[in-house]
């Protein structure tokens, strides 16, 4: 499923919707997700999963072309961990 | 940096700013799109939304495990794991954000 396929979804379970508004919608719901991890926040959506950002210390890699060892910085990373009615659905849990 | 963390009402709450439907609305249509990317998923679909990432769905082969504490094994059972890439726009946002 793509994202198009998921404003579709919604549009036709709310047809007194403008399709240009549930795009609005969507939209929004995934930018406020990036909005929030980028000021170092948590989204935590129960039953679904909830998104974070890991810390990654700054270390000593290497170019795997040449072997040269290049200084990579401290980083953040976005980071996803499934909640647990989703994780049990996945296994053929329905409650 | 930040250390809020938001729920589904921070979402409904800027669905409702966005677009002027009532609160009530807006929060259904937060769950209904949550709704919808668990089912693709539990039926085995990935769910891949451009500039946010992917949501897939990989198996998991069975496998001898341990408890920890006791040291004693315990057989794990083949099980479905979701498993959640980025894009490269939320990576790149979220590392200017909480950089420095």
């Amino acid at each position: 499923m793509i994202r198009s396929e998921l404003i579709q979804k919604i549009a036709d379970e709310n047809p007194h919707l403008y399709q240009r508004d549930v795009e609005r919608i969507v939209n929004t719901i995934f930018e406020e997700i990036t909005n929030a991890m980028a000021r170092g926040d948590r989204v935590e959506l129960r039953g679904f999963g909830a998104f974070s950002v890991k810390k990654r210390d700054a270390r000593t890699g290497r170019n795997p072309r040449t072997g040269e060892a290049v200084e990579v910085e401290e980083k953040h990373v976005p980071f996803f961990k499934t909640g647990k009615l989703l994780r049990d659905r996945l296994n053929g849990h329905t409650d | 940096m930040g250390d809020k963390t938001l729920t589904r009402m921070d979402l409904s709450e800027a669905v409702f700013r966005e677009v002027g439907l009532s609160r009530n609305e807006s929060a259904d249509l937060v769950e209904a799109v949550l709704q919808h990317m668990s089912d693709a998923l539990v039926d085995g679909e990935q769910v891949k939304i451009s500039s946010f990432g992917t949501f897939s769905v990989r198996e998991k082969a069975a496998r001898v495990g341990r408890n920890p504490k006791t040291g004693e094994e315990v057989p794990i059972q083949p099980r479905r794991v979701l498993t959640f890439r980025p894009s490269h726009l939320m990576k790149d946002r979220v590392a200017a954000g909480n950089k420095g």
